[in-house]
């Protein structure tokens, strides 16, 4: 983290996306994913297009400035619907990609809108055939009396070129709205959450698909909870877990039964109930549900908080951290404003050591869970030079201000950054913005 | 939270500081109450989440736009009076008045 003696300090290498004020809806950005070996890095938009960033790999290899990220592939991934039948707008927005770990030449990626899945196949072509006996080069065919002698075509050099083609569509499987995917350990299979029901997916198989969870209940005005996130265990493949908007995550073992309704582990803190308010539910509810890479710990996101619990210890989380507890004497106009239903979402390093999530303000938080220190770090065009390092920011929360601390009525909401990823095995981040994708490196010495 | 330092203070203002240190949600709470007196006694609850469940919904009746369309071929309509269905025709949406959903076929601007 930023500070005296040594400790990590982060700074900026890059930012996509325009400079201006004025923000077009389709360039929101919607998610952020780096692959598994974190050498492509891909966002989605509220217009439906994915973006592909992939790293350099530079030999030249200077240390203190890693390669940057350049633009690999961009498509447009899904399109706006209009469901008749149901009389429902379907929004491009990705919800959420998810890569699939790499077994050839080609990589591949499951986006999601709120209905529909999609496997994308991004494959490289830097090579082309030359000297066909029947065509020319320029694709007319050859009147065949002219040919004299045969001859045998070559592959030879060509500009890369990068190619996204859907190879699946997985749809018709959600009545609502989509929120999570995650591939599964055995490198078949995926599920899909959406707020009532958890779908289980063959990679092949796009006609077909087991319902594993349905929370919806036979009286809709008995509705309660809603499914709000669900991730497979990164390494037990019959594990996964779903999280609900009233702050409980379940664990549910796939071998037990057909139908995972009934939960294997229940996670959940006891609440005081003196302590209840109008907003305790809302603010609960859970935005973001991830495994550690190690598979013995899963971090949750709430509005105010950052839980990780530890798998073996259903009764609280093991460590909570507080990412704006400030807010909680400004729950009133959050709520007027919409902004108490913000769903951020968090990431662990590569190592499950320090944890990350955004917050208003374009700022960024950061909990080391060894070193027991977090920072507040901003996303902002002001500290974009090349590898400035960021300052530590603080938010005043009353009485003196003092100089270059922020006041929480000086916050502004609209500036939320919802989205982060960390790379699988270096210190290099990609935060999103609202329109903008920032990249910040640890700074080597 | 923040803790007050000690003064001479009355017990009752006190007691009032450590609610509203104690909860500062439970003074949000009745900040929003005095805003809205009518919102419901169930904190939470299936209002919003059936709100949410119903994210994106637009109206659009199929038998009466294909009615409305039948009309403006010139089909005699059976039985129907004409002042009703016409009436129904004028504000039947048809998909051209629903809000345009064009693609982005701009590139996005992350990919300069």
């Amino acid at each position: 983290m930023a500070g005296p003696g040594g400790d990590m300090q982060w700074c900026f290498s890059q930012v996509k996306g325009a400079i201006d004020d004025d923000v077009a809806e389709a360039d929101i950005i919607s998610t952020v994913e780096f692959n598994h070996t974190g050498e492509l890095l891909a966002t989605g938009d509220k217009g439906g297009r994915v973006v592909i960033f992939q790293q350099e790999i530079d030999n030249k290899n200077v240390p203190q400035f890693r390669s940057e990220y350049n633009v690999y592939s961009t498509f447009q991934s899904h399109e706006p619907e209009f469901d008749y039948l149901k009389s429902l707008e379907i929004e491009e927005k990705i919800n959420k990609i998810r890569w699939l770990p790499q077994k050839n030449a080609a990589q591949f990626l499951l986006s999601t809108n709120d209905k529909t899945i999609k496997l994308w196949k991004i494959s490289e072509r830097d090579k082309r055939p030359e000297g066909y006996n029947l065509k020319e080069e320029d694709g007319r065919y050859r009147d065949p009396n002219t040919i004299t002698a045969l001859r045998v075509p070559v592959l030879i050099p060509m500009d890369l070129m990068v190619e996204a083609s859907p190879r699946r569509v997985f749809a018709n499987a959600h009545t609502y709205h989509i929120n999570s995917i995650s591939v599964n350990s055995d490198n078949e299979t995926y599920l899909s959450a959406d707020d009532l029901r958890v779908n289980l997916w063959n990679l092949e198989i796009t006609d077909r698909s087991f319902n594993i969870v349905d929370i919806k209940p036979a009286n809709m005005e008995e509705l309660t909870e809603v499914i709000t996130a669900a991730e497979f265990h990164p390494h037990q493949c019959n594990t996964f877990v779903y999280s609900s908007s009233k702050g409980t995550i379940r664990l549910c073992d796939m071998r037990v039964s057909a139908l995972c309704d009934k939960h294997s582990k229940l996670f959940e803190e006891p609440e005081n109930p003196s302590n209840r308010s109008f907003f305790s539910e809302i603010i609960s509810s859970i935005s973001d549900v991830k495994f550690s890479h190690n598979g013995r710990y899963m971090m949750t996101r709430d509005y105010l908080s950052v839980k990780i619990w530890d798998l073996n210890m259903e009764s609280r989380p093991v460590e909570t951290y507080q990412v704006h507890e400030y807010l909680r004497s400004k729950l009133c106009s959050l709520y007027e404003n919409d902004c108490i239903f913000d769903k951020f979402e968090c990431c662990w390093n590569g190592n499950d050591s320090v944890v990350m999530t955004g917050s208003y303000n374009n700022f960024f938080r950061m909990f080391d869970r060894g070193h027991r220190r977090d920072a507040t770090l901003e996303a902002s065009r002001e500290n974009s030079k090349p590898l400035q390092v960021l300052k530590p920011r603080k938010v005043c929360t009353g009485g003196k201000r003092k100089k270059d601390e922020i006041s929480v009525d000086s916050l502004d909401f609209n500036k939320k950054i919802l989205h982060t990823a960390w790379h699988p095995q270096d210190n290099i981040i990609a935060v999103a913005t609202t329109n903008n994708l920032y990249i910040f490196q640890d700074k080597v010495n | 939270m923040t803790e007050q330092g000690e003064g001479a203070r009355t017990l009752e203002e006190q007691q009032e500081m450590e609610d509203k240190v104690i909860s500062p949600e439970k003074a949000e709470e009745a900040k929003l109450k005095a805003r809205f007196p009518n919102i419901g006694a169930k904190p939470g609850g299936s209002d919003f989440l059936r709100k949410r469940l119903q994210k994106g919904q637009k109206y659009f009746d199929s038998g009466d736009y294909n009615m409305a369309q039948a009309k403006m071929k010139n089909k005699p309509l059976p039985s129907a009076p004409a002042e009703k269905t016409e009436i129904t025709g004028d504000h039947i949406p048809t998909p051209q008045d629903l809000p345009q959903r064009k693609t982005s076929i701009v590139a996005s601007k992350l990919a300069v």
